[in-house]
């Protein structure tokens, strides 16, 4: 069953390469605009033989990981508060929704004037990317809660911090998780605007590396450096998210059409 | 018309509520009283609007009355306890745990037992609600009248005087229901327990209770009480089951015309 999953999507993967070096080997476009798969796989070998990609992916995984955290660690405290207080709901809920809707490059601007081409600046971007939709996640899920397991919940005895970590936080674990995968998805974008936009000294990112390709005309970095991006969007949603995925779905009894 | 009783060890005493709704006020009690003996079975038995589960809740300290006082062994209840576990018309079984991490969940609340203890007294449990091979099924792999078994050893396992149960069979099937029956009384023989059995169901009353409390709506009062001498174990399909339910069957249906409990309150 796996097997034949793996040869689908192995199939699958190689016949769009193949329709791409038809493309090419048509002749119809320069092949400065579009170069073969084989100078792709080229500059891909190249860049992680000289040490490049390799140390580009680990520079963006580190921001990305300490934003994404710091963006978990506000949003998901405020989220749940939000969805116990009024008070909050009507002031940083407000606040929430309303940045949710700021594309996330919107904040590239601020961060360079407030933080100057520094590490700051990327973390503000990628944590303001993410923290909002991480909050509004929270509080959809912890609101969607059927009453009646607080209420037996307290019957047992559970009150306070232990209703909080035991019972409100694990029964919206369904929401939260998709929020989390929502807040990962948005630092993700978040972090290539602003490497794109952003050029700085303390290291050298996958989107300088995508930025360096436009300017010196290299179409070949350009896409190889999109393949790592998609590839390593991928194996976060298979490592981070997936094991949490399948947990929710064999506890709740959900995903099974 | 109250019998010889052995000394009352829960005592609801001239109990009032009443909540304020969209719709305008809602007396859902009114000058409730009612004596439990330690070990007694009551059913309170009524309309929909007669305050029944209202007064569950008081007992089990999750709503506050406006007046009157709940007093469990000389202590007055003011907030949820082990001492007094509830059981709802849903499960309520937590759908992150599985069935064993469920029972444990109250256990793991209570002080003073090792994690040995814990597991020992979830394991006795299960197995009293035949779920052994079940301890570590998903809630949703489980059948209306499992999940309610496994509900019924969650609040049993911190070993609470009273139990709390409120229309724990009204949405199950009806074969399920008569084995539940059957599994009440020999666990309530076995485990000792006080048990308060909120239901609109008068056979299933008849059927448990040692008295049945017959309640009228609007407000919610105590329209009558019953002695139901049957001896145990009881099958819900008994004729004479039937002759007691019958009668309270009366009772409860003049209630309807507006006679706001003709019978005694206790």
């Amino acid at each position: 069953m796996q097997i034949k999953r793996v040869a689908v999507v192995g199939t699958f993967f190689a016949a769009l390469a193949g329709l791409w070096w038809a493309a090419v080997a048509s002749g119809r476009w320069s092949a400065v605009l579009l170069p073969s798969p084989l100078d792709v796989a080229d500059y891909l070998w190249a860049a992680a033989r000289d040490g490049t990609m390799i140390s580009a992916v680990y520079v963006t995984m580190q921001r990305l990981l300490i934003g994404y955290v710091i963006g978990l660690i506000i949003g998901l405290p405020i989220g749940l508060l939000m969805s116990a207080n009024k008070w909050v709901e009507d002031t940083i809920g407000t606040l929430a929704l309303g940045l949710q809707t700021l594309p996330s490059v919107c904040w590239v601007p601020l961060a360079l004037i407030w933080f100057g081409q520094s590490e700051g600046a990327m973390l503000f971007v990628v944590v303001m990317g993410s923290v909002w939709s991480v909050i509004i996640a929270t509080d959809h899920g912890a609101r969607t809660i059927p009453p009646i397991y607080a209420r037996a919940g307290r019957t047992m005895g559970s009150e306070g911090f232990h209703k909080w970590t035991r019972v409100v936080l694990p029964a919206s674990l369904p929401f939260l998780v998709s929020g989390m995968k929502q807040g990962w998805a948005f630092a993700w974008r978040s972090l290539m605007a602003a490497e794109i936009f952003v050029t700085i000294l303390t290291g050298f990112g996958l989107g300088h590396l995508l930025h360096y390709g436009r300017e010196l005309n290299a179409m070949d970095q350009v896409i190889g450096v999109m393949l790592v991006i998609v590839v390593i969007g991928l194996a976060a949603d298979l490592i981070l998210f997936s094991p949490w995925e399948r947990f929710l779905h064999r506890r709740w009894g959900t995903g099974k059409l | 018309m109250a019998p010889v009783a052995p000394p009352a060890k829960f005592v609801v005493d001239s109990v009032s509520k009443r909540f304020v709704t969209s719709r305008g006020e809602v007396h859902a009690l009114d000058n409730v009283s009612l004596d439990i003996a330690d070990g007694e079975l009551i059913c309170l038995v009524g309309p929909s609007g007669c305050g029944k589960s209202t007064l569950l809740d008081i007992i089990a300290g999750l709503t506050r009355s406006d007046s009157g006082r709940v007093i469990a062994d000389g202590v007055p209840v003011e907030q949820p306890g082990r001492q007094r576990l509830m059981m709802f018309q849903e499960s309520a079984l937590f759908p992150w745990l599985d069935i064993f991490g469920n029972v444990m969940f109250g256990l793991k609340l209570t002080p003073g037992l090792s994690r040995n203890d814990r597991r020992k007294t979830a394991e006795r449990y299960l197995d009293m609600v035949g779920l052994t091979s079940f301890a570590h099924a998903n809630v949703h792999e489980l059948s209306g009248g499992m999940k309610q078994r496994a509900a019924l050893a969650r609040a049993l396992a911190p070993d609470p005087k009273v139990l709390l149960m409120d229309e724990p069979f009204a949405a199950l099937d009806a074969i399920t229901r008569d084995q539940l029956y059957g599994d009440i009384q020999r666990i309530w023989r076995e485990t000792g327990k006080t048990i308060i059995f909120v239901t609109h169901d008068v056979r299933e009353a008849v059927c448990l209770g040692d008295r049945v409390i017959l309640m009228s709506p609007r407000p919610g009062r105590i329209a009558q009480e019953f002695q139901i001498p049957l001896p145990r174990p009881r099958d819900i399909n008994s004729i004479e089951l039937a002759q007691y339910a019958t009668e309270i069957g009366t009772a409860l249906r003049s209630l309807g015309n507006g006679n706001g409990g003709s019978g005694s309150c206790k």
